[in-house]
Formats: C-alpha cells, sequence, structure tokens
C-alpha cells in the first residue's frame, strides 16, 4: 500500500495535517514487526530539568571556601551537597553543610536548600530552613546552581537582621553586635545560646 | 413511517467522514471505510481520568474512537463528584481509571476501555508508543513534561533534518482552571512541544519565608506559616502529606491561630486546602469545553476531515466567553523535539576525540564540553570532584559507552564561540556510527 503526500513533502502548513488513518492502519498490520527503534530495552529518560542541571553543575565555578559532593554519585545530580567555610565575618573557620534537591521542572522551580548544620543566625532557622530571597519569590530560571551557593555564602558574610527566620539572634545582631559574635563563637564552639544547645562546626 | 429505519448512531459522525468538503486535509479519503477505519485501527490513550480525563473518555468514545486507554493513578474523592460524572458516590475510594473505563463501556457499545491504575512513569516507554494519538487531561507542568518528553523520544529525523511522519505522535493536550483553560496540538516536529514553549508558564507564587515568619498580611501567608515552619518545628522528620485529612486539619488549626494572634481574616478550611495544594476550583463547563476541543483536534488528526487547530487555543470564561487561537512556532534549538546536530563517527573514536571534534563541528564549535549519555555523565569538566570520577571514561571509544547502539542522542554542554562572541550552551547531539548494520535504513521503513 502505498502513501502518498503532497507538497513536496510537506502536509503539515497551515494546519492541514494529513489523514494519520492511514498510517496507524500501516502500523497496526506492522506491530510485529517493527523494532524498536533504538534497538534494545528502553532506557532511562533524562529531563530537561536534568540536562539543564547538568549544564549548571559542569559549569560550577565556586570560590575556595565552597566544596561540592554527589552523595549518590556522579549520575545523580539532583542531590547533592555544598559546604560552606566562610574564610572572613562572624562566621569565620565554621563549616556548614547544606543539602540541594533540584526538581525535574528545574529551572521552572527553584532548588530546595535546607541547611543541615545547626546554627545561630538571623537568617536561618533552627529547623534548617534558609531566607534567601532567590530560593523562593526572587527565583527566575535565568539563575543558576552557582549564583544560590554565591548567595548562601553571602548570608554568612553579610547576615541581616532585617529578613528574620530566628528573631532572637536577628535583635541580638541588630541591638549588640558584640553580644552576637560571642554568641555565633560560642555557638560554632558547641555550645548554649540561650535554650539552644549547638553542635561543634568549627 | 413506522418502516423507516432509526437514524444512524453515527449520524453527526457520517456529515464529517462520508462526504467531501472544503476544509479538509490533503488526503482525507471520504467514505465508510474511513469510518470504519478509524473504529478499527485508531488507539488512543487518554492520561488522567478526573475532571478532563472523563470528558475526555465519552467524547472520544462517541466519536467514533473505539480502542482507548486511560491511565491515572488516584482514587475518586467526594470533591471530585460535581464534574467526574463518570463517578457516583459510591464509587469513592476506587481507581478512577478503572470505575470510568467500566461507566463508559456500559453506556456506549462497543468502545473498548483498558484502563491502567498506576503512575505514569510506572509505564515501560514502548506502552507509549503502541498508541496513535495521546489525549492529555493533566494537571501539573511535571506530568506534562515527563510525557512530552516520552512521546518526542520517538521522533526520529532523516540525514537532512527532516522529521519522520511515521515517528511523530501527535498528542492534544488539554488543561483548565477555574474558568479558563487551553487545548493545544502537538505534532513533534512540526508544531513547538511542551518544553518549545514552557516559558508561557508564569512562575509559582512564592512568599519570602521571613514574610511568613514575622510579618504575614494575609490568609495565605497564616497558612503557608502553618505549612511550611511550623509543621517542621513540631514535627521534625515526618513529611507533612497533603493528601492526609489529619494533616491538612494540623495545617488549618495552626494557621487559624496563626490568624488569630494577627488579626487576618480569611482562613477558611478550603482556603487551606487551595493554598497548600495549589487548587483552583474547578467547573463542569470549563472541563467540558476543553475537552470538546481536544476530541474534535484528535479526530482531526485522526481522519483529516477538517483543518487542524493551529496550534493553542486559549478560553476564558470569567466575563462572557472569548476564545484566541495562537499559532507558537517550535524552538529548532529545543533540546526535547529538535533535530540536534547530526554527528557520523567511526565505532573506535574515544570520547577524547569526541569532545574536541565538537570544536571543529561546522554547526557546534563547542569546546571544553561535558557530555552526558540517558542520564549518565560520561564526562563532567568541572567540578574537580566529578572530572576526576569521569575522567578515565576519556580514552574509552564512545561506541562502547554508549552501549554499541548504531544511533542515538547525547547532549553536550559547553563554550561556544560563534563570531568571536563566546556564550554557553546546551546542544542535542544525533551520533550515527558509520558501517553498522541498519544504520543506512535511515529513510522511512517502507510500507506495506
Amino acid at each position: 500500500m502505498e502513501i502518498e503526500f503532497i507538497n513536496e513533502g510537506w502536509i503539515f502548513q497551515l494546519g492541514y495535517i494529513g489523514a494519520m488513518i492511514r498510517l496507524f492502519k500501516v502500523k497496526e498490520k506492522q506491530r510485529e514487526l517493527v523494532e524498536n527503534a533504538n534497538g534494545g530495552a528502553p532506557t532511562k529518560k533524562q529531563s530537561p530539568g536534568e540536562l539543564r542541571l547538568h549544564k549548571d553543575i559542569s559549569e560550577l565555578n565556586l570560590p575556595k571556601s565552597c566544596a561540592i559532593t554527589f552523595p549518590n554519585g556522579k549520575d545523580n545530580l539532583m542531590n547533592f551537597e555544598v559546604s560552606i567555610r566562610p574564610d572572613e565575618g562572624y562566621y569565620l573557620g565554621g563549616t556548614f553543610l547544606f543539602s540541594f534537591q533540584v526538581s525535574p521542572i528545574y529551572p521552572h522551580e527553584a532548588p530546595k536548600v535546607k541547611c543541615k548544620t545547626k546554627v545561630y543566625h538571623p537568617n536561618i532557622d533552627l529547623e534548617g530552613n534558609v531566607c534567601l530571597n532567590i530560593l523562593r519569590e526572587d527565583w527566575k530560571p535565568v539563575l543558576n546552581i552557582n549564583t544560590v551557593i554565591y548567595g548562601l555564602y553571602h548570608l554568612f558574610t553579610e547576615p541581616n537582621y532585617e529578613d528574620p527566620l530566628n528573631h532572637e539572634a536577628a535583635a541580638v545582631l541588630r541591638d549588640n553586635p558584640k553580644m552576637f559574635e560571642s554568641n555565633v563563637r560560642r555557638a560554632m564552639s558547641g555550645g548554649y545560646v540561650g535554650q539552644n544547645f549547638f553542635t561543634r562546626c568549627i | 413511517m413506522a418502516d423507516a429505519a432509526p437514524p444512524s448512531k453515527s449520524r453527526d459522525l457520517d456529515k464529517l467522514l462520508l462526504r467531501p468538503g472544503n476544509l479538509v486535509g490533503p488526503t482525507f479519503d471520504p467514505g465508510v471505510q474511513l469510518r470504519d477505519d478509524l473504529q478499527e485501527y485508531a488507539r488512543v490513550l487518554v492520561v488522567g481520568a478526573g475532571g478532563l480525563g472523563c470528558e475526555l473518555l465519552k467524547d472520544l468514545a462517541l466519536s467514533g474512537f473505539k480502542n482507548l486507554e486511560v491511565i491515572d493513578m488516584d482514587r475518586i474523592e467526594v470533591t471530585n463528584l460535581n464534574r467526574q460524572f463518570l463517578f457516583r458516590l459510591e464509587d469513592v475510594g476506587k481507581p478512577k481509571a478503572e470505575v470510568a473505563a467500566k461507566r463508559v463501556m456500559e453506556r456506549i457499545s462497543g468502545v473498548n476501555i483498558v484502563p491502567h491504575f498506576c503512575r505514569i512513569e510506572d509505564k515501560d516507554i514502548r506502552f507509549y508508543n503502541d498508541f496513535n494519538i495521546i489525549a492529555l487531561g493533566l494537571d501539573s507542568i511535571e506530568a506534562r513534561s515527563y510525557i512530552n518528553a516520552v512521546a518526542c523520544s520517538f521522533l526520529e529525523y532523516d540525514s537532512d533534518d527532516n522529521p519522520q511522519e511515521e515517528t511523530m505522535k501527535p498528542m492534544v493536550d488539554g488543561g483548565t482552571e477555574g474558568f479558563k483553560g487551553h487545548a493545544r496540538v502537538i505534532v513533534p516536529g512540526v508544531t513547538p512541544c511542551f518544553e518549545c514553549t514552557i516559558w508561557l508558564f508564569p512562575p509559582q507564587v512564592k512568599f519570602p519565608l521571613c514574610t511568613l515568619a514575622e510579618t504575614p498580611r494575609n490568609a495565605a501567608h497564616c497558612i503557608e506559616y502553618a505549612h511550611l515552619i511550623k509543621w517542621d518545628e513540631v514535627h521534625s522528620g515526618k513529611a507533612f502529606d497533603p493528601d492526609n485529612p489529619d494533616h491538612m486539619k494540623w495545617v488549618y488549626d495552626e494557621a487559624v491561630k496563626r490568624a488569630e494572634l494577627f488579626g487576618i481574616p480569611g482562613v477558611t478550611y478550603s482556603l487551606t486546602q487551595g493554598v497548600v495544594k495549589n487548587i483552583i476550583p474547578a467547573i463542569a463547563s470549563t472541563n467540558a469545553i476543553i475537552s470538546a476541543a481536544c476530541t474534535l483536534e484528535t479526530l482531526k488528526i485522526a481522519s483529516g476531515c477538517s483543518k487542524t487547530l493551529s496550534n493553542y487555543l486559549t478560553y476564558n470564561g470569567v466575563e462572557g466567553l472569548h476564545t484566541k487561537v495562537t499559532e507558537f512556532v517550535k524552538d529548532e534549538n529545543c533540546l526535547v523535539c529538535g533535530p540536534g546536530v547530526l554527528i557520523e563517527l567511526d565505532t573506535t573514536v574515544t570520547l577524547e576525540k569526541f569532545i574536541d571534534l565538537l570544536g571543529e563541528h561546522p554547526k557546534l564549535l563547542m569546546t571544553k564540553a561535558s557530555i552526558t549519555y540517558r542520564g549518565k555523565n560520561l564526562y563532567m569538566q568541572a567540578p574537580p570532584v566529578l572530572e576526576e570520577m569521569t575522567r578515565s571514561n576519556l580514552e574509552v571509544p564512545l561506541y562502547d559507552l554508549m552501549d554499541k547502539i548504531p544511533k542515538d542522542v547525547l547532549h553536550a554542554t559547553g563554550t561556544i564561540d560563534k563570531d568571536g562572541k563566546r556564550s554557553s550552551g546546551l546542544r542535542k547531539l544525533r551520533v550515527v556510527f558509520k558501517g553498522i548494520d541498519g544504520v543506512t535504513d535511515m529513510d522511512m521503513a517502507g510500507g506495506a
């Protein structure tokens, strides 16, 4: 059975799709004979999100204070960890671990980032939630993993009391920076600040 | 009069299929054979058996399609009953796909519907290839992106970068939200695919965490505070499950407390559900309108009985009724449906040599490329930890790394140097290995 195409082969101009029923009929008759075009067992589908993430990761340009690890191996880039060791400011010398979870519809959605180290910080609460604008209301698909990591680093070099998740820490930073500094050092060395105990991270 | 035959059940359909017209497709062949062929040979998959899915199954069955299958992972809930008309109160708790299939088969003779009670990701890709047209009644970007990627993965291009018609898997995608909806026709390789136009979606509304923590101003802030912040404080470790009514009730109670604290009105249980699950109340008529549009397009694609929608219809019934059709164009560089760049290689070429070749290829001019193939990262230029882990692949022939498949798609990301301007790029590559059996068969497989 011959299938004829009209118009130099292009029958899809102007919304005129040729009656595909003829193709369906051919396909149905050939069903047992048609081999999977890729010649083998179906393989893992790679989502566009994973591809864009692959691009972001391969272009990472991190400062010395930031390191990235892939606990699920080199083929699972959707879940990784970043550790930040600030080399200036209140948090000098401490090491802070963040977990990243990237969604299949990245970059339409921002990566989900949580702080895994308990830290005394005005913009990070005790559950590990991070208040960083680009992770929520200011996320744009044009941003990437590099910008997020730089944003996190910035939180340590320039904590600010105006977007607090930890109100007490924010108030102390605003009203008594010297006490804030000693609270931070005590927390990083392992100790109590108020009712809360912080494990050593320095 | 007593002897007159009752009107044929397919009387209206016959008007479209049995006679010629002015808007018909170029290969339209009117007649009883066409109507019978549609019944016998056309296989349509309906993805989703909810608001759109129920309507789609009914519409398709009544439009002459007799081989249908439906897939949905959900069970019926009471709140579905205002519009998912195939379900009754006693069906609550049963799988949507199974009940929907049963009900339509009971009411429409001759139709066969196979239900699949599972997630779309649980099906082998070959399952989707068995269908001629896929009709989507989905409710998330993620699900659409997945099905789009699967359907477009069947698309093949010839050596002149023309899409091959017999590998096109048309999709008809519908979506609704309150009084608004859209219907679109996606023919991979011809119209834009879902990824080509993903920029159409506005970014999701996300409140700053600190607003939720410090300065809530409206009911949604209170609800999100309870959902995102208070939940973890009290239930640390336990994941919040939006489908668990006890969890939802807890969030609602906390949101009410928070709202009282700040003097904010408007927190209700149904608003809580809406904010947490991102739900907008559904209206039966919107679903009916969009499904009707989708079914009509499915009929047109299969039969050629009329000009198809080209290619994106929006509907807005908020005030009066407004519809508009826009013709979007596909993205030539689309990673999902685009042809990519064709590269022919010997089976002995190593990964390292391949990466070098990319720099010289006139259509690419890509240096320092990182390569990924079907989820495996063959080589990463950065960061150092991944570079080390993948370095050993550089001296392996690419043919081996690609499991000795004669031709396949992989992706490269690197620096593109065009006319002195450098930018970073991500490209789809169609690799074909020379001298392997079956590779010469690049043109269409012969017909019957």
